[in-house]
């Protein structure tokens, strides 16, 4: 395979920026105080390094047969769709486990909110937390 | 391949290696189970990346499938884990 200079150049930024963003997510996910901080920075491996990689592979797939080739793009689709919603299940069980263990300063059921204020919760998960 | 390609393959590869040591201590570290949940999940996208990288690599096509399939598993486990935690079953 010969490619010219310049391809391999912005493949090879690619690949690194890539390798650079997801260390910066593994490194805050293991050194960030608190899940709900760490909740973030996955964000980067799941959205920059994965983008960055798959354009690498459609410029090399591309390069190799000679014509636009764009089914790595799938992968950038399935993660997008998939990702937010795992995170949004993760958030949602740490945020009950919170209310349940009765941790200060998590806001309350939102039907708890609305029917009796917040001042005075009567029903629901906030009974067990008060 | 150039000599700068494959530098920066390997380079790449380097990190991928030491982020997913760095998401390995989370797992065995995590105060909450939601943590070890969570770095199970950012794992299982860097191997996605390095099965990505490897089919750059080879320049091959067939690197491309397993990344489509551990991005499938990858999710539906990841769903499935969370939903266990949050109401105790799977599917109801």
């Amino acid at each position: 395979m010969t490619m010219p200079m310049w391809v391999e150049l912005v493949l090879a930024v690619l690949l690194v920026g890539s390798g650079v963003f997801a260390l910066i997510a593994a490194f805050g996910v293991a050194t960030l105080p608190t899940f709900f901080q760490r909740m973030h920075p996955p964000a980067l491996a799941y959205t920059f390094s994965t983008w960055c990689v798959t354009l690498a592979s459609i410029i090399s797939a591309s390069m190799r047969e000679g014509k636009l080739v764009l089914h790595p793009w799938t992968i950038i689709i399935l993660l997008s769709i998939t990702v937010p919603v795992t995170t949004l299940l993760l958030s949602r069980a740490a945020l009950f486990r919170r209310r349940d263990a009765g941790d200060v300063g998590i806001p309350p059921p939102l039907s708890v909110r609305e029917q009796t204020g917040p001042s005075a919760p009567e029903s629901g998960r906030s009974q067990v937390v008060s | 391949m150039s000599p700068l390609l494959t530098t920066a393959i390997l380079v790449t590869f380097g990190c991928y290696a030491l982020a997913a040591a760095l998401a390995l201590t989370r797992v065995l570290r995590g105060p909450l189970v939601l943590d070890r949940v969570l770095a199970l999940d950012l794992l299982y996208v860097y191997g996605l990346l390095i099965m990505m990288v490897l089919g750059i690599k080879y320049d091959s096509d067939a690197y491309f499938e397993g990344a489509l399939l551990i991005a499938l598993l990858g999710f539906v486990s990841s769903a499935a884990m969370a939903k266990f935690i949050l109401r105790g079953e799977v599917i109801e």
